[in-house]
């Protein structure tokens, strides 16, 4: 499917959550109880697209492909009419404070909790996919959906789970990003490249070269912005992101 | 014949506009919906009859408005000699482009055009000579061409001649063996070519005309508002524009796009006098996925389906 959405839904999670903190609560708290929501918010946006393209078979190219830029830039420009173009931050005990590891390195503590949370859920998504009879299910309807459908399986209700899933991580992913660092309604065309640089480096369906690939970019960005400087940081995602499609669009991971 | 016929009347007229129409924002409505039809006719080269989805029209755009102004800053470049000088850029950036349909389908390619806009914005927001992230004023000539005493109501004579060249290219290739190959890249690439279509030569010309045709429309921008900046000239609206006006009004007739164009331009001018440009943005979204989902022909397909069938086929 060409989901190019999926930020624009990231971007969506960190300001649900930055709503859902102005009434008190932590902003962990609100990414988790967020999930579900999000989850049903997936399945229907799900549905909508296969009623409206998969099962008339007009999913081909340029509409899908519309559709969800259509969507992506509906989301975006909502959250501009709602919350306005500014920068928004969350508060709690654990932003604004740092923990000394040894000497002088002091690492601040909202990095160690979105870095905790982040990994927890990637090892769960992996293993959710490589363990449990439904997350196999949505790794073979990757690979060939008339093979699935022979099987016995019903490979538009696995999309549909699995495009739930992906849509409820969005909801805690938001949450730890506005954690981490200020939000502004623009952030998803960044996230486009971020997202498709780590998944297209890593190998399309690698989980676990996910966590590589996202550690190579994190690192290669912290270099051209402690060396080059903060103004070319955008384009490292994109670069490494335009390198790999061009050289070895399997990635570093893929078969 | 009547094609050109039709051209010359519309060139004739907007030539002629400035001794009938004397209201200011006219031209500068006007010039914002042909830059629009240039735009969307030249996404459709390749994305409407090749199929192969751009979302970096903005930054063909800003390569043809940068190359005038590096060029226009540096010896003072005529505006004829600028928009060649863009479209002749942003042809490069096109022929680049192609290469990366030799591998890339889907979409992949469309993000590695997004990852070409954002690139090429960075570096330009980092070149100083053209002002950097903080953009660049431009004195337009002090000298009036021809007959005219008002600049803008030139830029817009200027694209009118842009938008009736890009149009009448769409409709060659359209008309043409071009686009016969061109459809079947769209339909079935390997099947197009083992048939013996050359598909790659093909897809490298769409990509070469569709990214030239950009910069031509993007080389009179700066003229236009006086004025350069990255995040404006790169602006995500013209790929969404260039991609929602040919799906609205039809990608498989080259007049598709036009009636798109100027559907949705005028539509945008409306609403951001009358409410708020936020909102104009936001009806661009909503129309686009409407479209998609219950005219996935566009108002050409409606058309058809509707007009031509009480006709009695």
């Amino acid at each position: 499917m060409p989901h190019v959405a999926h930020p624009a839904f990231l971007v969506l999670g960190a300001y649900a959550t930055y709503a859902l903190v102005g009434y008190g609560m932590d902003p962990l708290l609100a990414g988790l109880l967020l999930m579900p929501v999000f989850f049903a918010f997936g399945l229907a946006v799900y549905q909508f697209y296969y009623l409206s393209f998969e099962r008339r078979g007009t999913d081909l190219g340029v509409r899908g492909i519309a559709f969800f830029f259509g969507i992506a830039f509906i989301v975006q420009v909502g959250l501009i009419l709602a919350f306005g173009v500014d920068q928004r931050m969350v508060e709690a005990s654990y932003i604004g404070t740092s923990i000394e590891v040894f000497g002088d390195v002091r690492i601040p503590q909202r990095m160690i909790v979105a870095f905790g949370v982040a990994l927890a859920l990637t090892i769960s998504l992996s293993l959710y996919l490589s363990r449990t009879f439904t997350g196999r299910a949505i790794k073979a309807v990757a690979q060939d959906e008339g093979a699935l459908r022979l099987m016995g399986a019903d490979p538009v209700r696995i999309k549909r789970w699995a495009f739930g899933i992906a849509t409820s991580t969005c909801a805690l992913a938001g949450a730890l990003l506005i954690i981490v660092g200020p939000v502004d309604p623009n952030l998803d065309r960044l996230y486009i490249g971020r997202t498709f640089c780590v998944v297209v480096l890593a190998g399309m369906g690698s989980m676990s070269g996910t966590l590589v690939a996202g550690l190579i970019l994190g690192v290669a960005e912290s270099l051209v912005l402690s060396s080059v400087g903060t103004a070319w940081a955008p384009a490292v995602a994109f670069g490494i992101l335009l390198a790999v499609l061009g050289v070895r669009p399997a990635g570093l991971f893929g078969r | 014949m009547r094609f050109l016929i039709g051209a010359l009347v519309l060139v004739a007229v907007a030539a002629a506009a400035p001794l009938f129409v004397r209201l200011e924002y006219f031209y500068f409505a006007g010039f914002v919906v042909l830059q629009f039809i240039v735009l969307a006719t030249a996404w459709n080269i390749l994305g409407g009859f090749a199929g192969y989805v751009n979302f970096g029209t903005g930054a063909f755009f800003a390569v043809g408005a940068y190359t005038a102004v590096a060029l226009y800053k540096w010896v003072q470049l005529p505006i004829g000699l600028q928009i060649l000088a863009g479209a002749a850029t942003a042809g490069l950036l096109g022929f680049g482009v192609g290469l990366l349909t030799l591998r890339l389908r889907g979409i992949f390619f469309s993000i590695a055009t997004i990852a070409i806009t954002i690139i090429l914005e960075t570096v330009v927001m980092n070149w100083t000579y053209v002002g950097g992230a903080k953009g660049l004023p431009i004195l337009r000539p002090t000298e009036m061409p021809l007959y005219f005493t008002n600049y803008t109501q030139w830029l817009f004579l200027v694209m009118t001649g842009i938008a009736v060249i890009a149009v009448a290219i769409a409709r060659y290739i359209q008309t043409g063996w071009i686009g016969r190959g061109l459809r079947a890249i769209r339909d079935n690439e390997g099947a197009a070519e083992c048939s013996g279509v050359p598909t790659l030569k093909l897809k490298l010309a769409a990509a070469t005309v569709s990214g030239a045709l950009m910069g031509a429309a993007g080389a009179p921008f700066a003229q236009y508002l006086s004025f350069i900046e990255p995040a404006s000239a790169f602006s995500l609206n013209y790929a969404i524009n260039a991609l929602a006006m040919p799906i609205i009004g039809g990608t498989a007739h080259w007049i598709g796009p036009v009636i798109g164009a100027i559907l949705l331009g005028s539509v945008q001018q409306i609403v951001t006098v009358t409410i708020s440009s936020e909102i104009n943005v936001l009806v661009v979204g909503v129309m686009l996925v409407v479209f998609v989902v219950v005219a996935p022909e566009g108002i050409l397909g409606l058309w058809r389906r509707h007009v031509l069938k009480k006709g009695g086929s």
